[in-house]
């Protein structure tokens, strides 16, 4: 598949964004607990406006992908049946629901409805957490059930395909919570990063079980079924157009196998290596500038990561567009 | 209910591309507005079409045969490209199983040619909307066309008669009987989208011819004659 950059922008700025709020609402939910310390409204909400900002982002990103945006409106019409149409509905939702949440701690919306046993306070702020987390965990599913969910796409079709899009976003949100919590002085800093890392951990093992199985995936379609002819020489030697279409266009990444390697080691080291080495210098030193480095890394391996995705995919058309002649 | 769909002939296909031209020139003209042409006469032509001749070359050299493949939607009985719209403006005609695009409700974001396997579909770049094969349903529909001309362009066309038309789930139609006595066969099976087009296989033409059928062997007139020849025409000669 070609790799498209607004779709790379949408999938990777949304799941830092979710992975961000989730980050804030844990923290939360742990303080309730005094299991970490309590913070002030403005942590909750200048974090939850920097996550809404990444959601909001990913949302302009994804407009670039679209022929027509003025007609996006339209795209909830069929959330019953198409998961791009559901991952549209419930976009809005997350980000109104983070914007809430952010409002309430603004505001200090934090009068307790009722107390639960003697410690759990239910304020609004803690229902609109609650809410917006179910939101973001249905946007990570629709998100990459949009992928997963193209039936004969076989390097996209498998659950390892949720879980990357998942551990990824938490993983980027969790350390950008922590360079986030490092910049204004914040002790949760370590907690997030541990996390952090703790994620980066799980997406190693759920993305190189992808790459495992992608690199051994036996086409189930070839050239043969394709045109429908049983002999083992099939060769295409001209495919109805002499200057290339949209069908050689869309799902070529048009790149050597050596690019895609280097792609493939170059993201592996950003989005693996490199924040795990920081984030152990930062614990190590306790610094705070090297947690939003190890962010940053993360996030640009994660663009790389993102396009390797959509490289990687061998679309079925293909075997009719073998050949220019 | 009715499926209608195009069985193509491969056998009789010749790769001469009056098919893609004739639908080129019908759904440029039509309502729907113009299939996108970028560069027609330059170094790298590129446009929309919802039809295309492919070329494969099956077997090695010497023993290799030439198989041109016309490939166009698929209109299939369980659409994927159908499924994962988010607008609704691909649909499937419920009175005819035609699959189409609504080109107004469209937003352009090629979903749909993703979860198709046979790359049918086709952005047009001026109109920043997807297109596809139609069967040419402002034709196969027009009913002030006399009814021999309610066809698509393409069936039209075709010089060799390569390409038949009609209802794939009446058993009695010329595409069904097509289908069923000549080997008619789906495109991608493993895919599991039933298409309603299908392909009739390359066939060798080849008539076998005993030496006994040209000559009688148990000639019951050899047997009875008793002529003595002295080079001139004999029974066998003449019985055959």
């Amino acid at each position: 598949m070609h790799p498209a950059f607004s779709v790379i922008f949408l999938t990777t700025l949304i799941g830092a964004g979710q992975g961000l709020f989730l980050a804030l609402f844990t923290g939360q939910v742990h303080a309730l607990a005094n299991f970490l310390p309590t913070q002030g409204a403005a942590f909750y909400a200048v974090g939850s406006l920097l996550a809404l900002l990444l959601l909001a982002a990913g949302l302009i990103a994804s407009f670039f992908h679209l022929g027509r945006p003025l007609r996006a409106w339209r795209t909830p019409a069929r959330w019953h049946a198409s998961w791009l149409s559901r991952e549209v509905v419930i976009l809005p939702v997350a980000m109104g629901l983070i914007a809430a949440y952010g409002l309430a701690h603004a505001l200090g919306f934090t009068t307790p409805f009722f107390t639960l046993g003697n410690w759990l306070r239910v304020d609004p702020s803690l229902v609109l957490g609650l809410a917006a987390t179910l939101a973001v965990f249905a946007l990570f599913v629709c998100t990459a059930m949009v992928y997963a969910g193209v039936p004969f796409l076989a390097e996209w079709r498998s659950p390892l395909t949720v879980a990357n899009f998942t551990l990824f976003g938490l993983s980027s949100g969790f350390l950008l919570a922590s360079a986030y919590a490092a910049y204004s002085g914040n002790a949760l800093a370590a907690v997030y990063g541990v996390w952090g890392v703790i994620f980066t951990l799980m997406a190693l093992v759920t993305r190189w079980s992808s790459l495992y199985r992608n690199d051994h995936l036996k086409p189930k379609s070839t050239v043969q079924t394709a045109i429908g002819v049983r002999h083992q020489s099939v060769v295409q030697k001209a495919q109805g157009a002499t200057g290339g279409s949209f069908n050689t266009r869309e799902f070529f990444h048009g790149r050597s196998p050596a690019t895609l390697r280097q792609v493939r080691l170059g993201f592996l080291v950003l989005v693996f290596a490199v924040p795990l080495l920081l984030m152990a210098a930062a614990y190590v030193t306790g610094s705070a500038t090297l947690p939003i480095a190890a962010f940053g890394a993360q996030f640009v391996g994660l663009l790389a990561e993102r396009w390797y995705f959509f490289a990687d995919a061998r679309h079925p058309q293909n075997l009719y567009y073998q050949s220019v002649a | 209910m009715t499926q209608l769909a195009l069985v193509i002939d491969l056998n009789v296909c010749v790769g001469c591309h009056a098919c893609v031209t004739s639908c080129k020139q019908w759904n440029t003209s039509g309502w729907a507005g113009p299939l996108v042409d970028r560069n027609p006469y330059d170094a790298a032509p590129t446009g929309t079409f919802f039809n295309r001749v492919q070329t494969f070359e099956v077997g090695t050299f010497p023993d290799t045969e030439t198989v041109h493949f016309p490939k166009s939607c698929l209109h299939c009985e369980e659409p994927p490209c159908v499924q994962v719209c988010p607008t609704g403006a691909s649909y499937k005609r419920a009175d005819n199983g035609v699959v189409l695009v609504d080109y107004d409700k469209c937003i352009g974001c090629k979903y749909c040619s993703w979860a198709c396997p046979y790359g049918a579909r086709e952005v047009d770049e001026q109109q920043r909307v997807m297109k596809k094969c139609t069967l040419c349903i402002d034709r196969i529909t027009d009913l002030t066309l006399p009814e021999r001309e309610r066809k698509p362009a393409c069936v039209l066309a075709c010089p060799a008669g390569a390409r038949l038309f009609g209802d794939v789930h009446d058993p009695d139609s010329e595409v069904s009987i097509a289908i069923r006595e000549r080997g008619g066969y789906p495109l991608l099976p493993e895919c599991g989208t039933q298409p309603a087009n299908h392909y009739l296989p390359r066939r060798k033409t080849r008539m076998y011819i005993d030496p006994e059928e040209l000559v009688r062997a148990d000639n019951p007139l050899r047997k009875e004659d008793l002529t003595t020849y002295q080079g001139e025409e004999t029974l066998d000669d003449v019985t055959w």
